[in-house]
């Protein structure tokens, strides 16, 4: 996990998380500006894909998937020795995107996260009184978003950081 | 945005092709030059249907630590409290959320010790507090191929 990042890959991620460019060959463009060969380029790119690295490459939409106008996130208080088992049936659905075990804190005792995506949010109720009745557990509650305050994407490597 | 421009941003949506010539290799399968394929990308970022084309990393493989963050905010802070937790780079979501704890962000840095940190002056800076620290401590599904989360 503590794997170094040369600054010349550094400088490939911070190129990589923006914009790339829309001619022709822009894997030698990138290259270019960062001191390797297009073939460099692309095979760094095609490694960072295969381990992980970079999750997805592409274009992000600024729509919302079509139909799923709702989204709430539900948290789940489950005990601790049933939450991977109930990890796995809430990711299961797939109205769920993501899911997350996280710590409890003060004043909130719900350890188990699972976005719901539905086309309303009567909806993302009922998917979330299915899925409670699957997984036998009546403590939750859902959490929709009034208000967008930010959404960006993160720029990694840079000094501000 | 007619039916070749969905097309494409469909293509490019699930995986642009990480070749010499991506725009020619996207133009051949959907048949239509290396060209109209540029020229249609450019229209559709510049009337913002598209928002970014590029990578999105995942921060636990670049070393960084993420969390997910709450904290409840009084009605007369509010505006304080969003002007000071947006200013951080490393704050890359924020939302307002019908809870005591109204107000969820995310917080990515390249430590959790600069995580507190971060999370500490914000408490200062913004009179709010206390943040409650929420990191992933199993992750169950990441669902990537949605655009409505891009993290």
């Amino acid at each position: 996990m503590d794997r170094i990042f040369t600054s010349q890959e550094q400088e490939l991620v911070r190129l990589l998380q923006d914009d790339i460019p829309i001619t022709a060959a822009p894997f030698a463009e990138i290259g270019s500006a960062v001191g390797m060969s297009e073939g460099e380029v692309v095979a760094k790119v095609k490694e960072w894909l295969a381990d992980g690295t970079i999750r997805r490459f592409g274009a992000m939409v600024r729509h919302q998937r079509l139909g799923y106008k709702a989204n709430a996130m539900s948290a789940w208080d489950v005990p601790d020795e049933r939450a991977e088992e109930v990890g796995s049936v809430l990711a299961d659905a797939g109205e769920v995107s993501h899911c997350y075990q996280r710590p409890r804190a003060e004043g909130w005792n719900y350890n188990l996260f699972a976005m719901i995506h539905a086309a309303t949010p009567e909806e993302c109720h009922e998917v979330a009184a299915v899925l409670a009745g699957k997984i036998g557990i009546e403590d939750y509650e859902l959490l929709f978003s009034s208000r967008e305050f930010k959404k960006i994407s993160m720029t990694y490597f840079v000094e501000q950081d | 945005m007619d039916s070749t421009d969905k097309k494409i941003v469909t293509l490019i949506q699930a995986g642009f092709p990480v070749s010499a010539r991506p725009y020619a290799e996207i133009g051949d399968k959907i048949g239509i030059g290396e060209d109209e394929v540029i020229e249609r990308i450019k229209g559709t970022k510049e009337s913002g249907e598209i928002r970014r084309m590029g990578a999105s990393f995942d921060s636990r493989k670049l070393g960084y630590s993420s969390t997910l963050c709450a904290v409840h905010v009084p009605p007369e802070k509010l505006e304080e409290a969003v002007e000071v937790v947006n200013s951080y780079i490393n704050v890359t979501h924020n939302y307002e959320r019908n809870h005591h704890y109204n107000m969820w962000f995310t917080c990515i840095a390249p430590s959790r010790e600069r995580i507190s940190e971060i999370l500490n002056e914000m408490e200062k800076r913004a009179g709010i507090g206390p943040i409650i620290n929420l990191p992933a401590e199993r992750l169950f599904k990441i669902q990537v191929d949605l655009p409505v989360i891009d993290g």
